[in-house]
């Protein structure tokens, strides 16, 4: 049914400012503003200089991948299982499983990855990998500073996610 | 040969030569730090830093936007009009340069024997002097719209010649009432009165809001600024340009900053003066820049504050109520000095 106000609408409005009230209020605001904007100033920029200072990530937050070793025993977790691989939505991990023999053991299990490469400019970091590994042999990391300047260089081998990575993140406290 | 105007006093010709190396040195190098103080100053207005990235708290940045303009190739769109394009900023930077010559520093002074005005020069038509050039500034961005061939600049310098127009009006007849109250036009004169009676921004507080107001327009500043409003001129009447001319009306713009600054500072403010205190001579031109600073402070402060007016309130303002109100003003004064005198 379309609106229909009858014949007389009345609307009500305030009384208008003469012009003396005008200017007066005009006045009164543009003041009103300067203190305002005043007031901001003082208050000091609320800027994270980001090279310099870093929000602190959170303790799940998924950034560059990490491979696993034991601690005690020094041998590598991953057991060249590919069901990270499997997982991967963005099909960025690929993995080549080798046997381990009594000379040459790399991990706990009976085979190892021979070869573990991860695409990161592939990756959309869902976690789905962490979640598949059987043996908590990859989890995702805090680092997010990751640009480089060929693409190729962002295929990271299996030595490169093994290796310690550099603290460049600082890490959120559960109560912050 | 007939002079143009009387000169108050003036000093052997290499002392001339001196002096206004001197004082173009110094007023010139005020137009990096408002440029700087533009962008810091506007930033903390809004939350941030403002540019940090150069020098120690990119205090070398001004040096960086410049040197980055000055080494671009100079280019002109094919629709343009030769040397007229090429003049227009160089007809912007040479007015606004001219008026930093009226405002004074310090009275006489000493230095090594010879007896120096701390000032360009001071003509008897004092004032008249910087509205003479202030006319001719409006030819600079006249003729860089016009002769750019782009309706976008063609548009912005309508805009900027019809703003100038109406508030010359007002903000020349908002000073009549303090040419009115010393009895002469030039500053220096103004400045001494100042001193021995009281400043003028207390009997000519309208006066001192209107010029104020009307030297937001002049300038083209916020919230003045339709003739170069970005969001629907592009750029406004420098659209076309870029490189070292581009330089050359972005510098001109705030060195009208801050010479709008020393007029406010001297007109209205006392000049070299501080109030209840015999000063030294040797720290009368660092008042009068600091006063300057000051202003230069407020128009930012402005800028951070009040929107962009809309054309047709912008003209209704300076005529409907700028200019009955300096009329208004400029005649109270008239009676009142007649009247206590």
């Amino acid at each position: 049914m379309p609106y229909d106000p009858g014949d007389v609408v009345e609307v009500i409005r305030g009384p208008r400012d003469n012009a003396a009230a005008g200017t007066y209020r005009a006045f009164a605001a543009t003041l009103k503003g300067l203190k305002m904007t005043f007031g901001r100033m003082v208050e000091g920029p609320t800027t994270i200089s980001y090279p310099e200072e870093k929000t602190p990530v959170y303790p799940r937050f998924r950034g560059r991948h990490k491979l696993h070793r034991f601690e005690d025993t020094g041998l590598e977790k991953c057991v060249g299982c590919s069901l990270c691989a499997a997982a991967c939505p963005a099909d960025c991990i690929r993995v080549v499983a080798a046997e381990n023999t009594p000379e040459n053991r790399v991990s706990a299990g009976e085979r190892y990855a021979a070869v573990y490469e991860i695409n990161l400019s592939r990756c959309i970091f869902c976690g789905y990998c962490e979640i598949a590994c059987p043996f908590d042999a990859i989890t995702m990391g805090h680092d997010y500073e990751m640009a480089d300047y060929n693409r190729s260089d962002l295929i990271f081998t299996k030595e490169m996610l093994l290796a310690e990575p550099l603290e460049r993140t600082p890490l959120r406290h559960a109560d912050e | 040969m007939t002079l143009l105007a009387e000169i108050g006093y003036f000093e052997p010709w290499w002392m001339q030569i001196l002096k206004s190396i001197a004082i173009f040195f110094v007023v010139f190098n005020l137009v990096p730090i408002a440029l700087i103080a533009d962008r810091k100053v506007l930033g903390r207005f809004q939350h941030r830093y403002g540019p940090n990235r150069v020098g120690p708290f990119g205090a070398l940045q001004p040096i960086a936007d410049i040197g980055k303009l000055l080494f671009k190739e100079q280019f002109r769109p094919r629709t343009s009009n030769g040397w007229l394009f090429a003049i227009a900023p160089v007809i912007s930077m040479v007015t606004a340069a001219a008026t930093i010559a009226i405002i004074p520093f310090s009275d006489t002074v000493d230095i090594f024997g010879t007896k120096t005005g701390l000032y360009g020069v001071d003509p008897s038509i004092g004032i008249l002097y910087a509205f003479a050039f202030g006319g001719i500034a409006f030819y600079g961005l006249m003729l860089g719209g016009w002769a750019s061939g782009s309706k976008y600049s063609f548009l912005g310098s309508m805009r900027a010649a019809a703003q100038l127009i109406s508030y010359e009006v007002a903000q020349g007849l908002s000073l009549l009432g303090v040419v009115m109250m010393v009895g002469s036009l030039s500053l220096v004169d103004i400045v001494n009165w100042q001193q021995t009676h009281f400043w003028m921004v207390g009997p000519q507080l309208v006066g001192f809001l209107i010029f104020m107001v009307a030297g937001f327009a002049e300038t083209n500043r916020a919230p003045f600024d339709l003739a170069e409003a970005d969001a629907e001129l592009v750029g406004g009447y420098n659209t076309e340009y870029g490189g070292g001319r581009f330089a050359a009306f972005f510098a001109a713009e705030y060195l009208n900053v801050v010479v709008v600054s020393g007029l406010l500072a001297t007109l209205f403010w006392g000049g070299w003066d501080i109030p209840f205190w015999d000063q030294p001579h040797w720290i009368e031109p660092i008042v009068v820049i600091v006063k300057m600073l000051a202003f230069v402070f407020f128009f930012i402060w402005v800028r951070a504050t009040l929107p962009r007016l809309r054309y047709d309130q912008l003209m209704s303002f300076g005529w409907k109520i700028l200019l009955p109100l300096a009329t208004l003003n400029a005649l109270v004064t008239a009676i009142l000095v007649v009247v206590l005198d």
